[in-house]
């Protein structure tokens, strides 16, 4: 009898928060549309790609091995290479910004081949880590192909013949770019429909005067918290699946681990989420305050905190040990693991685990804002 | 069981405070309240699963139909479908909300969001109702249906009520009632037992042709020590005298005129119980006054026949398909109180916004203090001062900051701004340094007005100025407003307050757009007809239903011609 009453009146409840979702049009814009553009803006917008890059080529030496070395170059999509008379010069131009890089080839360069350790230089402009990386990567690809194709053809056995790209990137030492950028994404649309929708909801019942006529009927503070997780759940599912076949599909990104272990843990995150929203919601009673305050203490800390732009193990203590209370931080890492690198137990078993914690900690909390008290 | 009580008292009183108790939605600070046998602290859930409460704002989902707010109550009071189905045809005939099932309640009107508010509560029959101000804001027309609808169910369904009410009307129409004020219950008893209280203490005068009642009124309560309360009423003054005062004492006041004994009303005791209570605890208000020569009973009659300074003629205003003011035409005199009366969505508001220059009109001619509205708007904005519904104050600045802003928005700089900013303050005796947030309703109200007099404007725009304040602080703010009238100020006033329009020397009802009367407040009542010349509210509901009734049959009529025609 207790049941089926909870049930028949949770059916109500969600039913009107469904209807009272669907005629707003701007639900609709913040939980469906915005996620296809982040996905399609950050997925294409965000390319690490470099393409006809301009690289300073300055030849020190001038023969006729190394002619061959550095064409390699020219025969690169990713690269344009600019022939340059002195290293002076081609510092000037990269300083400049004018070239990405430098291809230094030392004088001494066929001499050294011979004995085995001829060295060529490379410099790259670090100020865009994303960048160097990637030319840095283009041009030892590019010169080791020649080199290859030359011992190839001279016969000899060893590849690379006794070279080494001797590579330094200037303005940034210690770059390091690991973006995952489509599972990130998964974290971001999350955390913006608990940020954007979620937190106007216990807000406008208060403001409208509708809370206090709900209070005196049956209706249990649990009730209200379910009714209003259960249609925006949804919509965050439609948004999980957009990910899912954008990152299949769209930017081939591999999925090594588990798909259903994606799912779990995504919807798992989705739940804490909504209910930091709903959290917010029911504690300011105020939906302009609440979605100021969703979007300065979840999306803003989940974009710039939990490892989507900056990695954390770079940032200053204090920063990690806030990053670390963020569950943004924890589901990061789970989804980016479980994309990339597979079904990794110990560390998916930790992780969820912190997970359900929270949706245990703020089904509490946000249950308590709706406890029937006014005033 | 099966019995109506009614909670009065002014803002402030604690009606809504002890509403909520009663749900166990605030927890008393100390004492026990028990409701159909539950402790209110210790088993709300149960009081909560047994009651029906409507709070002030009806607690409506404007995004959800009718039929679907219907709903959601009947399904959270677990009213199974098969009761369902006739309780709703019920509900919907009575609220007479049928032909509206399938519209969202946001897009109701007021009256309309009233009756459905109550429809929810009534889902199924609780064993106590609760209505916190169900008709605050709410036009007489609306109040009367609403009042119709609970007293059919208070006796067919035996339905327990208890409900809030400023309106003495609606007390009386009850078994019993309490009296709050300030947290405080004064008195409690049925209405007749209330109303013997004031016995023998309330008195009628009739005012020497050329003199204004209100200008008598003025007279009679400022003279606090004698006095309790004066109100105009049907171009007489009725006043309720201090128990010490003898009537010759009250007739030399007025020069003489003749006083005579009036049968008293539970109004008479309600404003008697308050003014007891406010006087011992030693906080009653003091009316703001423009010169200290209070009510000068001037006999010349400087209104209506002087050249009109708001002459309308011919004006109409559509929004889209719909015409919202229909060629409507008056003028007002200087010095002249003109009230405009209407149901919810008559196009009161309208015509005031385009009287204001806020809204253009869709055409006819518009004249504000000699300028043409067309072509000066900006000019006549500047000679007429606006007091908005919802006063537009800064509730995070003080008192003076919110004056010298609105100086300044007027144009007023330097010394002026200084001089002005300190006459108002003083003339309507605020505290320059309180916050305006926290000042409590009837200030509020005094300091929109403040605010709205910086510039000495010659008109004076107020909209629905006394809704939402109490009694004692509505008689301090007609004494002002009959002072700046005296001071030659036009004032062109809105109020859902039909008693309040016996202080104007000339009110207009508008109905659909359309004016259906004007004239001076006795000549309306006049128009009303003898069954509802009673008082102003009858004659407001009379003659609004007599056009209503007129426009029905005249479009039976029609309908018939082009049957026949078809035919």
């Amino acid at each position: 009898m207790m049941v089926s009453q909870f049930i028949s009146r949770l059916k109500a409840l969600i039913r009107k928060e469904t209807r009272q979702m669907l005629r707003d049009k701007s639900n609709v814009g913040v939980g469906l549309a915005l996620p296809l553009v982040l996905i399609l803006l950050f997925g294409y917008g965000l390319s690490f790609d470099v393409k006809n890059s301009p690289i300073a080529v300055v030849l020190q030496d001038n023969s006729s091995a190394i002619r061959e070395v550095v064409s390699g170059l020219e025969g690169s999509q990713y690269l344009a290479p600019v022939w340059v008379g002195s290293m002076s010069e081609a510092e000037d131009l990269l300083r400049a910004g004018e070239v990405s890089g430098i291809v230094r080839i030392p004088v001494d360069f066929s001499v050294q081949q011979g004995k085995g350790n001829a060295k060529i230089q490379l410099i790259v402009n670090g100020v865009d880590s994303g960048t160097a990386s990637a030319i840095e990567a283009y041009v030892s690809g590019a010169i080791n192909l020649a080199l290859q194709k030359r011992a190839d053809r001279l016969g000899t056995a060893t590849s690379g013949a006794g070279v080494t790209l001797v590579q330094r990137t200037w303005f940034n030492e210690a770059s390091n770019s690991t973006w995952f950028i489509v599972p990130g994404l998964i974290v971001l649309i999350m955390t913006l429909i608990g940020a954007f929708l979620t937190s106007l909801l216990i807000a406008r019942e208060w403001e409208r005067g509708t809370l206090e006529s709900l209070f005196v009927t049956p209706v249990r503070p649990l009730e209200l918290v379910i009714s209003k997780l259960a249609p925006y759940m949804a919509v965050g599912i439609i948004d999980l699946v957009f990910c899912l076949l954008a990152a299949k599909f769209l930017f081939e990104v591999p999925m090594r681990g588990s798909l259903l272990l994606i799912c779990f843990a995504s919807i798992l995150y989705l739940m804490v989420s909504l209910l930091i929203g709903l959290l917010i919601s029911g504690r300011t009673k105020n939906q302009f305050l609440a979605s100021q305050m969703a979007l300065i203490l979840s999306f803003m800390p989940a974009l710039m905190l939990s490892g989507f732009v900056f990695d954390i193990r770079n940032v200053p203590v204090v920063i990690q040990v806030i990053s670390n209370i963020l569950p943004a931080t924890h589901f990061m890492t789970l989804i980016k693991t479980l994309f990339l690198a597979g079904n990794e137990w110990s560390m998916i078993l930790k992780e969820c685990a912190i997970l359900l914690f929270y949706i245990v900690l703020l089904i509490v909390a946000t249950r308590k804002t709706l406890v029937k008290k006014l005033g | 069981m099966g019995e109506l009580t009614a909670l009065v008292g002014p803002d402030g009183a604690g009606k809504t405070t002890f509403m909520r108790v009663l749900c166990g939605l605030l927890k008393p600070d100390s004492g026990s309240v028990t409701v159909l046998g539950c402790d209110v602290s210790k088993e709300p859930q149960e009081i909560q699963n047994r009651i029906s409460y409507m709070p002030q704002r009806f607690g409506l989902y404007e995004d959800l139909t009718v039929r679907e707010n219907l709903d959601l109550y009947a399904d959270l009071h677990g009213v199974s479908k098969d009761e369902r189905a006739a309780r709703f045809e019920r509900l919907l005939k009575i609220t007479d909300l049928a032909r509206f099932t399938s519209r969202p309640a946001g897009n109701l009107s007021g009256g309309m969001k009233q009756k459905l508010g109550l429809a929810c509560t009534l889902v199924r029959s609780p064993e106590l109702l609760l209505l916190d101000e169900p008709s605050v804001g709410v036009d007489p027309l609306s109040r009367r249906d609403l009042w119709q609808i609970l007293q059919q169910l208070v006796e067919e369904e035996k339905l327990t009520v208890l409900v809030s009410t400023a309106y003495m009307d609606e007390a009386e129409r009850c078994g019993k009632v309490f009296v709050l004020n300030q947290g405080k219950l004064l008195e409690q008893g049925s209405p007749a037992s209330l109303t013997k209280l004031a016995k023998g203490l309330t008195y009628t005068v009739n005012p020497k042709p050329g003199i204004k009642a209100r200008d008598i009124q003025a007279r009679l309560i400022d003279a606090k020590d004698i006095i309790i309360d004066a109100v105009p009423r049907g171009g007489a003054v009725s006043f309720i005298k201090q128990k010490h005062a003898e009537v010759p004492q009250i007739e030399k006041l007025l020069n003489g005129d003749h006083v005579e004994p009036r049968e008293e009303e539970l109004e008479d005791a309600f404003m008697m119980l308050l003014r007891e209570h406010e006087d011992a605890e030693g906080n009653a208000e003091s009316a703001p006054t423009v010169s200290s020569s209070t009510a000068a009973l001037s006999s010349s009659d400087q209104t209506a026949a002087s050249k009109p300074v708001i002459r309308v003629q011919n004006l109409v205003r559509k929004f889209g398909d719909f015409t919202a003011v229909d060629s409507t035409s008056f003028g007002v005199g200087r010095g002249e109180i003109f009230g405009l009366l209407g149901p919810n969505g008559a196009g009161k508001t309208t015509t005031f916004r385009m009287l204001c220059g806020l809204l253009p009109a869709s055409s006819g001619h518009l004249e504000v203090a000699g300028l043409n509205l067309r072509d000066a708007r900006t000019e006549a904005r500047g000679r007429i001062g606006y007091v908005a519904q919802k006063f537009s104050l800064y509730g995070n600045l003080s008192v003076k900051e919110n004056l010298e802003f609105f100086a300044g928005a007027y144009g007023l700089f330097g010394k002026k701004l200084k001089t002005r900013v300190a006459e108002v303050v003083e003339q309507f005796q605020l505290d320059p340094r309180a916050q305006s947030g926290e000042l409590p309703g009837g200030y509020k109200q005094r300091l929109a007005m403040a605010a709205g007099l910086l510039h000495e404007p010659e008109i004076l725009f107020l909209d629905e100025p006394t809704s939402g304040i109490d009694p004692l602080a509505r008689r301090m703010f007609w004494r002002t407003i009959t002072e700046l009238a005296q001071g030659g100020v036009t004032i062109i006033i809105t109020t859902h307050f039909m008693e309040e329009a016996e202080y104007c020397d000339r009110i207009a009802i508008q109905d659909a757009g359309k004016l259906l009367a004007l004239g001076t407040p006795k000549e309306v009542r006049e128009l009303a007809g003898e069954t509802y010349a009673r008082d102003m509210n009858s004659a407001f509901i009379g003659i609004v239903e007599q056009n209503r009734a007129a426009l029905k049959s005249e479009a039976e009529a029609k309908s018939k011609q082009n049957d026949g025609a078809a035919a």
